[in-house]
């Protein structure tokens, strides 16, 4: 398909100039700063010093954990959001999209609630079966799973209701199952929005920091994840590792997103 | 061993109530306008919309019967479905979308697959077992989603306009190889389509659904000579009207009167193709002949002929030629006299 190219007025109006560029400036200044303040002589030791590389190890197992978590259940959450008519189907809708906006550290003071030691369902895990979930690294998961999994099931649902039903349809008269079309159908069909749902669901796990502080503690190894580690940079004064810190995972975001954008999203 | 469905839904604006047949072997064309019910009586008889009310039956098992509570699911009715889009399963290749199902009624994959291969031979489409379906031409896609519905032998095949995403220089050919195939096939076969020349070429026998409701059921060449509806004339190029008979003359409700070749009683249908009027100035002479003033109202090119479109006590269509309405100076809005011989109408109980 062929699109015709408006030619550009380059005359932009004043009124609309100047907020726009206070507005980039206010997105793009901070990461500026960082490049421009970055001790990039002492990048390379600073990258494989111990407590960089546990808590980068660390990040990469849980958000990806986290992750294969959110798949194996928001995928599910999406095709009931999309595909039945449950009722009270908005309600769930609303439900599970709460943690988008809800400030992390709430999630992690909810999460203590639940699972912590004397929680309603920690409680009973401690007494039965001995297992106490906060300050663990499936604490991170758990907080992880929290905050990430419903940007995979915002973009999971969108992909199914784009979907054309009529092939579950056809599929169902030449005699499969609805798990047989759901696997062989369905999911391919909208495996390019479940991929890109991961992968900002991957993205916002690893840059989880309130509800992991609040819910899992900061313990070296076991719970210090990229953010903390940078946090606690931070208060210790040793500005030089937070800031690579901080630049790493901002690599990390800007891969993702342009990553998404060519080959997901679709934009021009 | 044949399709008996009595079909019964209110839709929105639809209301549908269609009884339909078709024998074993036979295949039968649901032809009407948009927005009739043809596609609602599909879902309903592939079991994808459930029916409110009425009874379908299929080789002697009853798959819909809501006073009874008998659903049954469209995985387990045996009744295949081709779709003008045809809706090949698009990750999937040529071979696994024959194979589907088979392989979702559980054969092993190398059974299915060699069945799907044999399939693909019967279509001639052989060597493109590896292709996707976005690599095949419309033509191909199609005899791909016959072969991958008509595998599981079902006893019923459904098609829903199958020659619609078709363009105009292939349509012919696909057309009489599709009604090769579906020769071949023993089962109950529906077609859907609103395209008269399909519904002609492919179907045994037709069936025109107007509004939610049968009209018209026959033979082809019946239906096209025969047609009971304005919809069903304009079709098949007929003007149709209704009227009263009575000896050799029948009355419309308009209050002229058409002269008849032949006695006939009672409500009648009266048929005569637009060649057959002719356009003149004044009246014309001669006693056989219907002669009735109008006022045209639209001039469109039909073929090499102008299809002429005039209204009045009886509205016409008339084909005359380019030198005839120079001739006559016709255009919109002008006064004519419309005849027809009465030996050129056809007659028959409404």
């Amino acid at each position: 398909m062929s699109r015709t190219r408006r030619t550009d007025d380059l005359r932009v109006p004043a009124g609309l100039l100047i907020p726009a560029a206070l507005g980039v400036a206010i997105l793009v200044l901070p990461m500026v700063g960082l490049i421009v303040r970055a001790p990039w002589g002492d990048l390379p030791s600073i990258l494989t010093s111990d407590e960089v590389l546990t808590a980068l190890r660390l990040s990469l197992v849980t958000a990806t954990v986290s992750t294969g978590v959110a798949l194996v259940c928001g995928v599910p959450v999406a095709w009931l959001l999309a595909r039945t008519t449950l009722p009270g189907r908005s309600v769930l809708r609303g439900l599970v999209t709460v943690p988008l906006v809800l400030p992390p550290v709430v999630g992690g003071v909810a999460l203590l609630m639940v699972f912590g030691r004397r929680g309603l369902v920690g409680g009973w895990l401690y007494d039965t079966f001995g297992i106490s979930l906060p300050f663990t690294t499936e604490a991170v998961v758990l907080a992880q799973v929290f905050v990430a999994m419903p940007f995979l099931i915002v973009a999971v649902e969108g992909a199914l209701r784009t979907a054309d039903r009529r092939y579950d349809d056809v599929a169902a008269t030449l005699g499969a199952t609805s798990w047989t079309t759901f696997r062989r159908v369905t999911l391919p069909a909208v495996m390019p929005g479940v991929l890109a749902g991961a992968v900002l669901c991957w993205a916002r796990a690893l840059g989880e920091f309130g509800a992991t502080v609040t819910f899992a503690g900061s313990f070296p190894g076991t719970t210090r994840t990229l953010p903390l580690e940078a946090y606690v940079a931070i208060n210790a004064g040793d500005s030089d590792v937070a800031i690579v810190l901080s630049l790493l995972m901002i690599a990390v975001s800007v891969t993702i997103l342009v990553g998404l954008r060519d080959r997901w999203i679709g934009a021009a | 061993m044949s399709l008996d469905a009595d079909l019964s839904l209110r839709r929105g604006d639809l209301e549908l109530r269609a009884a339909l047949t078709v024998a074993p072997g036979e295949v039968v064309a649901l032809l009407g306008p948009n927005g009739a019910g043809k596609s609602t009586v599909l879902q309903l008889l592939a079991g994808i919309l459930p029916l409110e009310a009425g009874r379908v039956e299929l080789d002697g098992v009853t798959l819909d019967d809501p006073a009874e509570g008998v659903h049954v699911r469209p995985r387990d009715r045996r009744v295949g479905m081709v779709v003008q889009d045809y809706l090949l399963f698009p990750k999937m290749s040529v071979l696994e979308n024959v194979a589907f199902g088979l392989r979702s009624r559980g054969m092993p994959r190398d059974r299915a697959r060699a069945e799907a291969r044999q399939w693909l031979t019967r279509m001639g489409l052989d060597g493109y077992e590896r292709r996707r379906p976005g690599e095949l031409s419309g033509g191909q896609a199609q005899r791909v989603a016959l072969a991958r519905a008509l595998i599981v032998e079902p006893r019923l095949l459904l098609l829903d306009e199958p020659l619609a995403a078709l363009d105009a220089g292939t349509r012919p050919a696909v057309r009489a190889e599709l009604r090769r195939h579906l020769g071949g096939y023993g089962g109950c076969t529906l077609v859907v389509t609103h395209d008269p020349l399909e519904a002609m070429v492919l179907g045994d026998r037709v069936v025109v659904l107007e509004r939610g409701g049968v009209v018209q059921q026959g033979e082809p060449a019946e239906v096209a000579r025969r047609p009971r509806t304005d919809y069903v004339a304009r079709l098949v190029g007929l003007n149709l009207l209704t009227g009263a008979a009575s000896g050799r003359t029948a009355q419309l409700p308009s209050g002229a009167v058409v002269a008849l070749a032949h006695d006939a009683t009672g409500l009648v249908h009266i048929a005569f193709p637009p060649a057959a009027v002719t356009l003149s100035p004044s009246r014309p002479e001669g006693s056989a002949r219907n002669a009735w003033p109008l006022v045209i109202a639209d001039l469109e090119a039909h073929g090499d002929l102008v299809r002429v479109t005039a209204d009045g006590v009886v509205p016409v269509l008339a084909d005359v030629t380019p030198l005839a309405v120079a001739d006559l100076g016709l255009e919109p809005g002008g006064q004519v006299w419309a005849s027809v011989k009465a030996s050129e109408i056809s007659v028959y109980p409404a």
